[in-house]
Order: C-alpha cells, then structure tokens, then sequence
C-alpha cells in the first residue's frame, strides 16, 4: 500500500476514535463504558450525551474539516504556504459582521439565528468584493484576488477594532470569546444547518484536487496542460467561502487550524492534492475534537475558547515538525 | 484646582454600603434630607425582605445561575464578586455558577450538572435570545429543573445590579421571583 493511502486510512480510523473520546469526557460525570447503556435504557444523562455532547462533538468535527480542507485549496491556489482560510476576506467579514450584530443590534429580532446570518451574509459579501475587484476581462488575476483580499481584510478588521471600541463591557466579553471561536452554542438544528453547506463545499473543494496539482507548476503551466485555470479559481474561491463562511458562523473565528493541518498532511506525506484535500478534511476534523475537548474539560465549569487551544496547543506542536523534517518539506 | 467637588465612591456590593453611598452623595448635591428619605424606603424594603427571609431561614435553599447573554454564541454566567453575585448571597438564595468568579463561559453539560432551580436574566438579555423559548434552546438549559419547570425571572440590568436607592426593592423582586413566584416572573420595579 503507498505510503499515502496508508496516512489516509490511518486518519480515517482516528476520526471516530477522537470522536468516541470526547463523547465520552466532560464536565457532567458519565463513564465511557456506560454511554450505550445511558442511550439504550435512557439513563441519567442521556440529555447531556444527546443534546449536548453530540452535537458539539459532530459540529467541532465539521467545522476543522471545512476549515482545513479551504486552508489546503487556497495554499494550491495562491502557491503560498501562509494562505490560510482567512485570506480571501471571508473571516474578517464574517467576524465583521457578528460583531456589527453584538454591538449595534444586539436585539433578538431573528432569535438564536440573527447572529450567525448577519456573520455567514457578511463574510459572503466580503469574499463576493474581493472576487470583483480582482476581476477583469472575463479573468480573475491570482494576484490581485490576494492583494484585495489582504486589503479587505484589514478595512473588515479596522471595522471590528472599531465596533470593539464602541462595545460596553459585557459585548466586549461576547465579542471575545466570538472572535476567537468555541462550540459553546452547538445544538442539533445549528449542526442541521452547516451540515449541507458542509458537504457542497467539502466535495465542491475536493474535486478540484486534480486541477490544483498542475496549478503547482505555476498558472500558465497549468493553462498549457490543459487546466481551465478560471473555473478552478472561481468553484475554489466559491467553496472556501461557503464553508469557511459556515464554519465562523456556527462557531466563530477559529484560527490555527486551516493553517496547520494542510502543512502537516504535506510533511507526513507529500504535496500531492489528492492526498492533500481529502486528509487535510479528516485531520482537521480530528484536531479541533481534540481541541475543543481539551476548552471545554481544562478550566471546568467554565470553558476557555477553543481559538486559543489550536494556537497553544498546535504551535509548538509544529514547530517540533519544522524543525524534524526541516529538509523534507517541500510546497 | 477648578473648584470641583471629586467624590470617590466604591462599588457597593451590600444594602450597608449602598446606603453610604447614597447619603455620600446625597450631601455632596446638597440635597440630604431627600438622600434621607430614600434611605428610609431602602430600609423598609430592607425590614421586608428581612421578615420574608426569617420566615424561612430553615427551609433548604434554591439555587439561581445568573445567565448573561447577548445572542447565542456563547453562554456567560455571572458568578462570585458579581453584583448580582451579591444579590443572590442577599436574598439567601445559592449561586449555581459555583466557584466562577467575575463573568465566565459555562459549558451546557456543567449547567446540567449544576442543576439550578430557576434562571435569572436581564432583560435585554432574554431578549437578544428571543425571549423565554429562545432561552431553552440553548444548549443544555432545557434539562435542568429550571428549565423543565419554566422558570425564570427577568429584571432590568441597573435595577438588579445598580445597588442604587432601589436596590431593596430589587431584592425584594428577586426574592419574589426565587421563592413565591412560578413559570417566568417579569420584576417591574413597581
């Protein structure tokens, strides 16, 4: 078996193994052994496994494969290792607009919902900006999509930096916690709901696989070898925005993950995308399980945002891979 | 020096030194006997709540978890060296929020496990929720017996935590709304 296939398999089966685990550990006492009992008999906390725990589980799973899996397209796309998610203006904007909620509406004139369509609108609207600026001549300039993007970012940062300012005491603490992202408001209709954006962009970004290999050769090498270089970027932007998108408004501005991931999939086992895409999804999947078990368990009863856990607990973590495969890594 | 009287007042966390707080100043805008009067509201909305709390002083406590939210991302609870912290020691009533100190995150699953009796908002934070059916789907506050028995009581922020004249009167609406009142107790400040 390639040494590639293997990595796959191997992440594949950590997945649910990550998932079982943190199923299993929490705040609320429930031995792991008992979990089928409680569900089989509906014992004392069957409503803390099925409506709590469950669904925070499968919606941190989501969340870091569309997250890791955008951050894997967009370091194809640009032939840059520090493109991350963020790049194409979809998190400031999506954070922009939650914090525009938080501060200036603030009402609950949408109920539990108005937050995060005022942050998945918003980051689309960003990322939509960006696309046009850079477009031109029925084409759209790689180059300019990551100077728009840079620029936009930072207008969208000033926007929340400002919102900051404006924003009392106890905003200033939802504000926090909503920009550095946690699953504390994971429930079964929010996972309903990001589930299917999930999936679009998820098989949208992993059939473009192919494509980006060539795109690896640089953009007219590609465009020679037979790439529509267009569509790719247009179906790529477009997926990274619906799934990044979905991903801050279910949970926030995680940051780290989309990051890290694809490059860790590259140092395991090569640059090829269609090993790339696929385990990149899987590994993010299971690093922010394991990241958000570790927020939501470290400072009981309180929890600490899950942003903060991936940089703390991922930075060292890849640097300790930097440094050991320093000679293997290539992009 | 501009001649301005600069008054230096703490932050009160009890009726003792709200009260010296309001008579502060009331002296300093002149206007003490007025400082006085509200005073002696304070004092027998005070002996009210103190008769109330005597009469069941032997009766096992309700726990109350003061929910401070602004829209459904993240659920903070506001637990010791709070002002309504203190207005939960004042009115006898146990903080749910445990040994949290200042405004924290809580996991669904420890609300679960605190298994408080009845909610405590703010107004305008029922409302960035959606009001009192907004309120249980968030996770995990339907399955506490607070949130099976409906209840919960909602008062104005300055009102429950401003430790200003009205403060006994704010107590009093707690009280009411944690012992005496069921379902979703709505504090008027009447």
């Amino acid at each position: 078996m390639q040494k590639r296939t293997k990595i796959l398999f191997i992440l594949i089966g950590l997945l649910p193994i990550s998932m079982g685990i943190a199923a299993g550990i929490g705040a609320y006492q429930i031995l792991p052994w008992r979990i089928p009992r409680i569900l089989f008999f509906r014992e004392e906390g069957f409503a803390v496994l099925v409506h709590v725990r469950f669904p925070r589980v499968v919606l941190s799973a989501v969340v870091g494969a569309m997250l890791a899996i955008s951050g894997a397209t967009l370091q194809g796309i640009f032939r840059n290792p520090l493109a991350d998610p963020g790049l194409i203006g979809v998190t400031a904007g999506a954070g922009l607009g939650a914090t525009l909620w938080i501060v200036l509406v603030g009402g609950g004139a949408l109920g539990i919902w108005g937050l995060p369509i005022a942050a998945f609108a918003c980051g689309m609207l960003v990322t939509v900006s960006v696309w046009k600026i850079a477009e031109g001549d029925g084409k759209v300039s790689t180059l300019t999509l990551l100077l728009a993007g840079i620029a936009l970012n930072s207008f969208a940062g000033a926007g929340i930096g400002l919102m900051t300012f404006l924003a009392d005491d106890e905003q200033l603490r939802s504000l926090t916690f909503w920009l550095l992202g946690g699953f504390g408001g994971a429930t079964w209709p929010v996972v309903f709901v990001t589930l299917p954006l999930a999936i679009i962009g998820l098989w949208v970004l992993s059939r473009q696989a192919a494509a980006l290999n060539a795109m690896s050769l640089g953009e007219s090498e590609a465009y020679h070898l037979g790439v529509s270089t267009e569509i790719l970027k247009r179906w790529s932007v477009f997926g990274v925005a619906l799934t990044v998108g979905a991903a801050v408004a279910a949970a926030g501005g995680i940051g780290f993950v989309g990051l890290v991931v694809p490059h860790l999939l590259r140092l395991l086992g090569g640059a090829d995308h269609r090993y790339v895409l696929p385990g990149s999804a899987v590994g993010g999947a299971i690093l922010l399980v394991a990241a958000d078990l570790f927020s939501r368990t470290v400072v009981v009863p309180a929890e600490l945002p899950v942003g903060i856990v991936t940089a703390l607990i991922g930075g060292p973590f890849f640097l300790w891979l930097l440094i050991r495969f320093k000679r293997e890594v290539f992009l | 020096m501009a001649g301005v009287t600069v008054l230096l007042l703490k932050e009160p966390r009890s009726f003792e030194t709200a009260k010296q707080r309001l008579l502060m100043i009331g002296k300093a805008v002149g206007r003490k006997k007025k400082a006085v009067e509200l005073m002696a509201a304070l004092d027998a909305d005070i002996k009210k709540l103190e008769t109330k709390l005597a009469a069941r002083k032997d009766e096992p406590k309700q726990k109350a978890l003061f929910l401070y939210l602004r829209g459904t991302q993240t659920t903070l609870v506001l637990g010791t060296h709070t002002a309504p912290g203190a207005m939960f020691d004042i009115v006898d009533a146990e903080n749910a929020a445990g040994n949290i100190k200042g405004n924290k995150p809580m996991t669904a699953e420890a609300v679960i496990a605190a298994q408080p009796d009845v909610y405590v908002l703010f107004t305008t934070g029922l409302e960035s929720i959606g009001g009192g059916d907004g309120l249980l789907k968030l996770p995990g506050l339907a399955h506490t017996p607070a949130g099976q028995n409906r209840r919960v009581v909602t008062l104005d922020g300055q009102y429950l935590s401003g430790f200003g004249p009205r403060c006994g009167r704010a107590a009093l609406d707690l009280f009411r709304g944690i012992y005496e009142k069921d379902g979703h107790f709505i504090a008027t400040g009447e």
